[in-house]
Order: C-alpha cells, then structure tokens, then sequence
C-alpha cells in the first residue's frame, strides 16, 4: 500500500519535472532571447506555447505536495524543516513567475513587458535551481528523519549543485526541443533554427554536467551512485539515448517524435533517481513504509489517483490537442 | 516524530512562545487574507462569465458576449494570481506549521487531495475557455466552462472541509503523539462542514457579483448608461441579490451551530465574559478586564438567537481554562470582526431587496443615483465581510490550530528567522497586488477607449482562410 503510494507521488514528481520543467525552461530562452526587437519573435512562440498550459502544468506541484504531506507527513515535516531556505525561495519565485507571466500577456509598453518579462524569465531559471537542489539534499541523504537538519549544508553542497544545475539544464533542452518543434509546425524557419541550435548546445553542456555528475555523486553521494550505476542504470542509458537521439534526428524528424523523445530523456532521469533511492525515502534512514500515513489515508489517496487517471488525465489531453491543433488562440 | 505527542501541549504551555509564533501567523495571516479576495473570482465569477455567455448566444445579444469575452480576461489574470499565490499557501502549511503537518497530515490532508482534483480540472478547462473564444464553435465552448464553474464549486467545499476539521477535528484516532487510524469519510464530513463550506461558497458569490456589479455601478454614474454597462451590472447584481438572504440564513444557522459544538468560538465572538442565561447581544464595544466596554447592549439578544429564548444559557470565556482562553485583545478583534460581517451583510440584503423591488415593480434597475452608488461601494464591502468572516473563523480558533489538539505554538517552525521571510513575502505581495490593479485598470482603459465590439473582440468570428472550421454563426 505505502509503496502504490510512494509510486504515485512518483509519477507526479515526473510529471511535474517533465511539463512544469518544460515551462521553466521556456522562461530560459525567454530570458536569454536578447534586446526587445531580437528577442521578439522566440518570445512570442513561448509565450503562445506556454499561455494555455502552464497553470495546469503546475498543478502538478501541488499534486506531489498534497501527496506528501498526505501520504508521508514525517517526511514532510523533515523536508521542510531542514530545506526550508531553498524552498521558501522557490515559493516565492513561484509567485513571481506566475504573475510575471500573466501580466505580460496584457501590458503593451515595452519597459513594462521588459520589467513583467524579466520577472517571469528569472525566476523560471532560479525556480528549478532551487528545486534541484532541494533533490540534491533529498537523494544525498542529508534530510534527517526526524527533521531540523543543517539548513546550509543540506542544500550547499555538491549534489545539490549538481541537482540545481541539472535541473536547469534539463528543462531548457526540454524546451527548447518542444519549440524546435513548434516553430516547424507553424512553418517558420528561422525561428526553428533558432531553437534547434539552442536545443543541440543545451544537450551538449546538459550531457557534460551529467557525466561530471557522475563523479561528483561518486565522491558526495555513494548509495545514489550505487543505485543509478545498478538498478537504476538501464533508466539512465534510456535517458542519454533518447537525448543523444533527439539531437541526432532535431533536422528530420516529426515534431511528435522529438517531444516524445525528449520528454523521455527527462523522465528517466527523474525515474531513475526513484529507482535508486528506493525503498527509501529519504537517504538511507527513513523507508517508505516507515514514514507511512495510515491505511485509510492511503486507500484515500489511491482513490483520488485513480479519479485523477479517469477525470484530469483526458482533460488534460483534451488541453494538449486543443493546443496543438491551433484552436486555442493565445493572441 | 519525537516532542509532537499532545503530552507536550501541557509542558509547553510553560515555556515562552517560540520566536517564529509571531511572523508565521502574521504571515499565514497576510497571505491567506490576500488569497481569499481572488477566491470568489475563480469560483464565481467563472459562473457571470457563463450566464452572460449563455445569454449571448441564445439571444444573439452581443454586449452579452463582449462582456462574458472580457469577464474570462479578466478572470484568466486573477486565476493566474490566485493559483501562484495559493501554492505559497501549500508551501506555508510545510514552511511555517511542519509540526501540525507532521502529525496531522494523514487527516488533514485528505480534503486536499481531493481539492487537487478540482484544481487540476479548473486550471485546464479555465485555460480551454480562455483561449477557445475565437476558434470553437459557440455552445461547445460554452460548456468548457461548465467545468470550471463546477470544479470551483469543488474546490472551495474541499478546502473549507479542511478549515472545518481544524474547527471540530474528527475521524482519527491518536496514539503515542501519532495518528493510528483515519476515518476519511469523518475527516471530509465533519462537524462543522456544511455550514462553513456553504457559507464560504453564497460569500464566494456574493463578492464576486457585488464587486462585478460595483464597476459597472461606477461607470453607469459617470453616464455610461448602455445597454452593455446595463448588463454588466444586471447579471452579477441579480446573482449576488439572490445569494444574499440565503447568506443570511446560512450564516444564522452556523452561528447557532457554532454556538452548540464550538462554545469557546460562540463566547469570543459575542465578548460573553460569565457563563450564564440573559445574556445581552453587545453590538460594537471592546473587551477589557472582564467586561465589554461600550457598545449597543440589547436585553437577552443572544441567548433569543441562540435559544429562542431569553433563559438560554451561554457559555462564557471563563468557562475556558485559562491557558486556553484567548487574551482580551483577540476576543476584541473576533468580536468586532462579527459585527462588521454581519452588519455588511445587512446592509447588502436592503440593497438586494431594493434591487429587487424595483426588478418586480418595473422590470427595470431602480432609477435613483443613490442606488448606483450603493452599488458601486457594495463590493468593497463585501470584500470586508468576507475578510471579517474569514478573522472570526480563523482568529475565533485561537489558541489552537486543532481545536482541543494542537495550540498554534506548538504547530509552529522552529528554526529559521521567519521575520525575513515575511518581510520577502510582504514586498512581493505588494508588488503583485499593485500590478494586479494596474493590470485590470489597463483592461478597463483599453475597453473603453474601444467602445463597443471591435474586430479583435467578436467572439466565434469568422475562421481563417486557412482553417476548415465551419463558420459559427453570427455573433
């Protein structure tokens, strides 16, 4: 029971860093698109991309918070007694990017879409670094049981870098893979090559902190780097194939494929981390099991994800194939 | 968790409040009170948006589209606003009170996983109703956001139930500091759950109509007097006059409610110091040393309302041990809280029935200009209803954050300086609320200078050339 709903929350930790890290990483490319003029036209498809979808997207975060303080409260407590740094950040940049995006969808003066812009665009890069290194204090153990850790080693250190960095990394190779795509569906040229390049260099520099990662997680972080390098290791080969084949086929290949693959890429990662932490929680010293809510609670949660699979999991394809089908006008 | 049994309450109690007890509750407080005031627009103001649609396309009225077109702009802003600053909320429950998740988490959460649900559903239809004006066929797109409306509904009910629990907790059983066994049905629906939920949900109504009504109240005074202004104060005007007399019934039987099962909440509210029968109804006043000072006493007025009686028998605050009884100041602030609810809600059911009156009389709005004024003020003060409602729910708890379980300083962080954080979280809010108001008042300036319909306003417009979706009537 407790591991159905360790798997669920799981599913909405993936599904978080997948689509909500997609959208982080257009803030990216939106914050590194350049001076107004230049920038104008990527801004512009990450802005009609990104508009319908990025508040449902989000839920996702509330969805893996709920599970967790439902379903594993001593592990909640832990989490936000000793991360509370990193993770207050992250609310508060959840706020600014959230806002940030939605006023610069009204205002019309340049300074103000530059100053609203400029908000949504930092904080969506400083959000998922938090966020990362939130994991990195997870998966590197260093959130005690019983809460109150160090609250500037447990997220200062060099896992949590590394998560911070990965983090960031991963969702803007996301994305710009997603807007690769979308630019070809709407036949614009120029901005494709645009994201492809940025696509190609994201994956290149992603790939090259992920295998440093490798060392680092060696010398910081030995269980996660026994589990990724075990069990975890067919994940992790699945990921590096798949980001390795999205660059290789960015030219050629039909839009679906690349989001398919890319997303794909991201997940395993995020899987991967699940595979070799568990039957833990956090680090070595607190089980699934252990940290449980009651049966009930659990039977509860299952019920609310199985509503979720029949009730928000269609509605959200419906949202998606709206989208993608051009009949939700953003303009 | 160790130092989280109940046992602890009663060591505690000895000990100095923990530092962060102050800057989390002013925190919870500020973010929660600027939360509340976008709640209605998510939830009800989703349900004008659609009565006007509904309205347009049945009548072929196009000020009824323009307006609902422009409603969903603006709704679509404040969702954005109020889903942002509802996950800080999630955070804050972690952030600020780990010890009252730590250990209540298995019940307490419950009702908020079903509230994810409805968040989920709201926030992808919201979207598909937004952005689908242009490009869906007219009643398809209607019912997109039939959704948002009902899971609005949800939504609110699901929160409430939690906010419930914490006022009559139930569906659980504790051992060693530790809860064994949920009861989930229980937890959902406790005690205090309809009252509270369907109170919340006719105020979600009312202020989002009142509010709605109020800006079409103040245009139609600067001699905006269209059919378009018209409307836009009809409909939401007609919504929240008829939410309003239920309000006050809803709110009279939770009174009475609160008065049987939540006897120390019932004694804050009414400043009641001595438990005893004839007790007066004080209107206004404060409370010091024991007594109320000043105010409008009126013989026997709460053991009537309460009892029907005048020898109904009220318990006092001295009933309460004094550790748990509330310092004079807060039975201050909950008492007055009260009196501004309820007497804002009366003076918006006189200006529903005058509404109304005029409505059976001459199928028209009344024609005096102190009317649109009314109007125009009515949804300020619907939102310091609102407001004042939320203080007596929430400062009327205090002590305790689970009532009988838990006192809100031992629900509390305690390491950090969470001074500072308020103080992050406080110049963000006012920077967002700021450009909030800019950015509707943005809205209203570039509509007005737009006048009626323009091209990029008709909704269900003709489709482009490129596209082969069948034309969607006229608009």
């Amino acid at each position: 029971m407790s591991t159905f709903a360790a798997v669920v929350l799981f599913i909405g930790v993936t599904a978080y860093a997948v689509l909500g890290g997609a959208d982080y990483g257009a803030g990216f490319w939106d914050l590194t698109a350049g001076a107004a003029r230049r920038g104008q036209a990527p801004r512009h498809l990450i802005d009609h991309t990104l508009a319908p979808v990025w508040e449902a997207n989000h839920v996702w975060l509330i969805f893996c918070l709920v599970m967790l303080w439902t379903g594993f409260p001593s592990a909640f407590a832990a989490i936000m007694t000793t991360l509370y740094i990193p993770l207050g950040l992250t609310a508060l940049g959840i706020v600014v990017r959230g806002s940030g995006f939605a006023f610069r969808k009204v205002v019309v003066k340049t300074d103000q879409q530059r100053a609203t812009g400029a908000a949504f665009a930092t904080s969506s890069v400083i959000t998922p670094f938090f966020l990362g290194t939130v994991v990195g204090g997870i998966a590197s153990g260093r959130v005690p049981a019983d809460g109150h850790g160090n609250p500037v080693t447990s997220w200062v250190n060099p896992t949590s870098l590394l998560g911070g960095v990965l983090a960031v990394g991963v969702c803007a190779f996301v994305a710009a893979v997603f807007l690769t795509a979308e630019a070809r569906t709407y036949a614009d040229a120029g901005l494709e090559r645009w994201f492809r390049r940025r696509a190609q260099a994201t994956a290149v520099a992603t790939g090259a902190v992920a295998l440093a990662g490798i060392a680092i997680l060696h010398a910081d972080a030995g269980r996660l780097f026994y589990g990724l390098t075990g069990r975890g290791l067919p994940l992790v080969l699945i990921s590096a194939a798949c980001g390795l084949a999205s660059i290789a086929l960015l030219h050629r290949a039909a839009p679906r494929l690349l989001q398919a693959l890319a997303v794909t890429a991201a997940g395993t990662v995020v899987v991967g981390w699940g595979v070799a932490q568990y039957p833990y929680l956090l680090g070595t010293h607190l089980r699934i099991d252990e940290a449980a809510a009651p049966d009930a609670t659990l039977a509860s949660l299952t019920l609310v994800a199985a509503a979720a699979l029949l009730l928000v999991v269609p509605a959200m394809a419906l949202l998606f194939v709206l989208h993608q089908r051009g009949r939700l006008d953003t303009a | 968790m160790p130092g989280l049994s109940l046992v602890t309450v009663g060591v505690s109690l000895v000990l100095a409040d923990p530092a962060q007890l102050l800057p989390a509750r002013e925190q919870m407080a500020f973010t929660l009170g600027f939360h509340i005031i976008l709640v209605p627009f998510g939830v009800a103001f989703t349900f004008l948006m659609l009565i006007a649609n509904a309205r347009g396309i049945r009548q072929n009225d196009e000020s009824a589209l323009l307006l609902a077109r422009r409603w969903s702009q603006v709704a679509a802003v404040l969702f954005a606003v109020g889903a942002v600053s509802g996950t800080m909320l999630s955070f804050e429950l972690g952030l600020l009170w780990p010890r009252m998740m730590g250990t209540y988490g298995p019940a307490f959460g419950i009702p908020f996983a079903v509230e994810g649900l409805f968040f989920f559903l709201e926030a992808i239809f919201v979207a598909i109703y937004v952005y689908g004006w242009r490009r869906m066929r007219p009643w398809p797109h209607f019912w997109t956001g039939v959704p948002v409306v009902l899971s609005g509904v949800g939504g609110t009910l699901s929160v409430v139930a939690a906010n419930a629990w914490m006022n009559r907790p139930g569906g659980f059983t504790m051992r060693d500091g530790k809860i064994v066994q949920v009861r989930p049905l229980e937890v959902i629906f406790n005690g205090a759950f309809w009252y509270e939920a369907i109170h919340m949900l006719l105020a979600a109504y009312m202020v989002a109509g009142f509010v709605v009504a109020g800006v079409y109240a103040a245009g139609m005074l600067r001699g905006r007097r269209d059919r378009y202004h018209r409307l836009g104060l009809a409909i939401p005007l007609t919504v929240a006059a008829l939410a309003t007399p239920l309000q006050i019934f809803v709110g009279d039987v939770a009174a009475r409610e609160v008065y049987r099962n939540e006897p120390a909440k019932f004694a804050t509210i009414e400043a009641h110091p001595t438990t005893g029968t004839h007790v007066p109804e004080v209107l206004g006043g404060y409370y010091a040393n024991g007594e109320v000072h000043g105010g409008l006493k009126v013989p026997s007025g709460a053991s009537l309302l309460s009892g029907y009686s005048p020898s109904t028998r009220i318990q006092g605050l001295d009933a309460m041990p004094a550790e748990v009884r509330p310092p004079d100041r807060l039975v201050t602030i909950v008492h007055l809280s009260f009196d501004v609810m309820v007497g804002i809600g009366s003076a918006l059911l006189a200006l529903s029935a005058w509404y109304a009156l005029a409505w059976w009389r001459r199928r028209d709005l009344p024609r005096s200009r102190w009317f649109l004024r009314a109007t125009t003020i009515s949804g300020v003060l619907a939102v310091v209803a609102l407001e004042a409602g939320w203080v007596v729910t929430e400062v009327g708890r205090q002590p305790w954050t689970v009532v009988g379980h838990l006192l809100t300083r031992d629900a509390v962080a305690t390491s950090g300086n969470l001074w500072l954080f308020f103080a992050a979280t406080v110049a963000l809010y006012a920077a967002v609320g700021a450009a909030t108001v800019y950015v509707l008042r943005l809205l209203r300036r570039r509509w007005r200078d737009q006048g009626g319909a323009t091209e990029t306003d008709v909704p269900y417009g003709p489709p482009r050339a490129s596209e082969s979706t069948p034309a969607a009537g006229k608009a």
